[in-house]
């Protein structure tokens, strides 16, 4: 937990511009690329999608230029690059019977996340007033991780019940789950970090914390293996859980940590594959893709997987360029197969420019985390790169059959309104925890620099411009310590002090 | 249109691509490298002797002339948990304790939850005690009252000791 600023940051606005700039450039780009690669006339659509796309990003961009001036800089053209290729991806398996009519939803579903962060950010304004949400949080994800569950609102797709019918839109609750969860992680950490870092027994080399201290890691436990036992999904499971076992590492420094959430990883795999055999299957598929039986089998089988590792190869190192391969052979080709679509037209040489493009937000996430002063923003920061770097490993591990395929949705990537709302709201949340970590410690006017009198401090105090109190009360005014700012100028006399909230008790 | 350009086109949409993610990383700069710096500083022996650290006298008495200098801008944690931590200052105080309201949050046992608080005035910095359980020490004398703070004098606050820097 050691924060260190070497300098003043400056706000480098302009240089998101250009970056956006490029980024605008190479996802428009590739819009038109489809269309010229495919034969396809380019109507006036294209032309207005892409102004609507542009025009919304650089509203975001307005926005972080007069809200979070200092945010950084390179996280959203980064984001802006892989949602423009991600919507390319789709427009482009828009052209196959199979997929088609997904593209106009997803440019939507788009704009609604670009719109409601650029909402979050505006009216948020400051990450550490989620601190006083915790519970309440943690109450939200509890809700929105069982609703598929209950009858009349769930809904079951492929094997796996995660969505919620509202009308005529279907909605992925577990995906905002995943923010709430954070933000509850988070909170929980700050608060009761001395305690689990404190209390504990050795045994060796590692410290173990007290049984009472592993409670609520046993409850997120239980959540993870009720959300994979109940819902069938494998892929959130795993998730919630490394976000939890990630998070309480940071806060702790405890390696013990690590090692007790593998342990429980372990026995939760054990049970679930003992007991589900959905989960049963996804091992078979796995170890077993290219037996004959596993490939043929009308449900279940390994036909999925092994269709993307041939798109795969076929694409090789340059792939066969944006619009030319077969992309459409593979089931889910535009959700959860995506990445496999990427690696047959953009190659290894696109397919690593995307994986790249991931660790490189990652590591802006984790350094708004490192950089910001408060705890709590630190370990949302930590909480919600480990959610990013979490999905994108299980999605293109499953994919590359590193580990089981299961489905979880492309971060920015897959079609996928609900997932990627989520995201954008990451986004707008890392975007104001990277502001307040960058931004000088005060903005207010310089009072009094020049020194004018020199004499006793009292006297000065009261030359003490009201410009400088007021920057002071506004800086703390989220905090909300007014009994601190009403002993301001009992302070100032310098004679009596009101002792600290732990009294005069010696240690 | 024809094939050949077409993939041209597809080539350079690849090129483009890797053109951002470089310039990308070319912008970063040092950024991610942090503290590496601050930290070997915070390592070394503390070469300078403060000359003027003297009896913290309060309420401003050591002010010597009308010179106007400028203020001290950079705080630096030279001891303790969070060594080499570096907190550019402003205008406005600064609040130091484990309270997470503080400006800088110190990760030490020994500190209160709000324990001191550091303001400016004129060209000079001012800390204060505010009745913290263990003391607020500048140089070897412990704090009863707000006294003017030198760069280079030790600010001790349980096992973190700070320091101004110009």
């Amino acid at each position: 937990m050691n924060a260190a600023s070497q300098q003043v940051y400056k706000p480098r606005r302009n240089l998101e511009l250009v970056l956006l700039l490029m980024a605008l450039t190479v996802a428009i780009g590739a819009q038109m690329l489809v269309a010229l690669a495919l034969d396809e006339p380019i109507t006036a659509d294209y032309y207005v999608e892409g102004a609507v796309f542009a025009g919304l990003v650089l509203a975001f961009h307005v926005v972080l230029r007069l809200r979070a001036k200092y945010a950084d800089p390179f996280i959203l053209p980064i984001v802006v690059t892989l949602n423009g290729l991600g919507l390319a991806m789709i427009h482009r398996l828009d052209f196959t019977p199979a997929y088609s009519g997904v593209a106009d939803r997803q440019l939507m579903w788009t704009g609604v996340s670009i719109v409601a962060a650029v909402a979050l950010l505006w009216l948020l304004k400051d990450h550490r007033r989620l601190r006083q949400l915790t519970y309440i949080s943690l109450a939200a994800s509890v809700v929105l991780l069982f609703l598929p569950i209950v009858p009349g609102v769930g809904q079951e797709l492929h094997g796996a019940r995660i969505w919620v019918n509202l009308g005529p839109l279907s909605f992925q609750p577990s995906e905002i789950a995943k923010i709430t969860l954070a933000v509850f992680f988070a909170g929980f950490l700050a608060n009761n970090r001395d305690l689990i870092l404190l209390a504990g027994r050795k045994f060796g080399p590692v410290t173990f914390p007290r049984l009472r201290d592993l409670a609520p890691m046993f409850i997120a436990w239980i959540i993870a293996i009720g959300v994979l036992v109940v819902q069938n999904d494998l892929g959130n499971a795993l998730m919630f859980f490394g976000l939890f076992v990630a998070v309480i590492y940071v806060a702790t420094s405890r390696f013990s940590w690590i090692a007790i959430g593998s342990v429980f990883m372990l026995i939760g795999a054990a049970l679930a594959y003992r007991f589900v055999s959905h989960f049963r299957d996804r091992v078979e598929i796995w170890l077993n893709a290219f037996d004959q039986d596993i490939y043929e089998r009308a449900f279940g089988g390994s036909h999925q997987v092994v269709q993307g590792l041939f798109g795969m190869a076929h694409g090789g190192l340059a792939g066969t360029g944006l619009g030319s391969g077969n992309p459409n052979m593979v089931s889910l080709a535009n959700s959860d197969m995506i990445i496999a679509a990427f690696g047959e037209e953009l190659g290894f040489i696109g397919l690593s420019a995307m994986l790249l493009l991931y660790l490189l937000l990652f590591s802006r996430y984790m350094r708004a985390g490192l950089g910001t002063r408060d705890t709590f923003g630190k370990l949302l920061a930590v909480g919600l790169a480990v959610v990013l770097v979490l999905q994108v490993f299980v999605v293109v591990g499953g994919i590359t059959r590193v580990i089981p395929l299961t489905g979880l949705a492309t971060p920015f990537l897959a079609a996928g309104g609900s997932a990627l709302l989520a995201n954008w709201l990451i986004v707008a949340l890392v975007l104001l925890i990277s502001h307040s970590a960058r931004q000088p410690v005060i903005v207010g006017p310089m009072v009094n620099a020049t020194g004018e009198s020199s004499s006793g401090i009292e006297s000065r105090l009261h030359s003490d411009g009201p410009g400088a109190r007021e920057s002071a009360v506004h800086r703390h005014g989220a905090h909300r310590q007014p009994d601190h700012h009403d002993r301001h100028d009992d302070d100032h006399t310098g004679i009596d002090h009101v002792p600290a909230e732990q009294g005069g008790t010696t240690r | 249109m024809s094939e050949l350009a077409v993939t041209v086109l597809q080539f350079g949409l690849l090129l483009l691509l890797w053109i951002l993610i470089l310039s990308i990383i070319g912008a970063q700069g040092r950024d991610m490298t942090i503290s590496k710096r601050s930290r070997a500083r915070a390592a070394a022996p503390h070469a300078a002797p403060a000359p003027r650290s003297g009896p913290p006298a309060p309420a401003g008495s050591n002010h010597s002339g009308p010179t106007p200098r400028p203020r001290p801008r950079r705080l630096l944690v030279s001891e303790g948990p969070l060594a080499g931590t570096e907190l550019p200052l402003g205008s406005a105080s600064i609040m130091m304790g484990r309270a997470q309201e503080c400006t800088l949050v110190l990760d030490d046992d020994y500190a209160s939850g709000k324990h001191a608080r550091l303001f400016p005035q004129g060209s000079r910095w001012f800390l204060e005690d505010l009745g913290s359980t263990n003391g607020t020490w500048l140089g070897e004398e412990q704090l009863t009252r707000a006294s003017t703070v030198e760069p280079g004098d030790r600010i001790r606050i349980g096992k973190t000791v700070l320091e101004l820097r110009t």
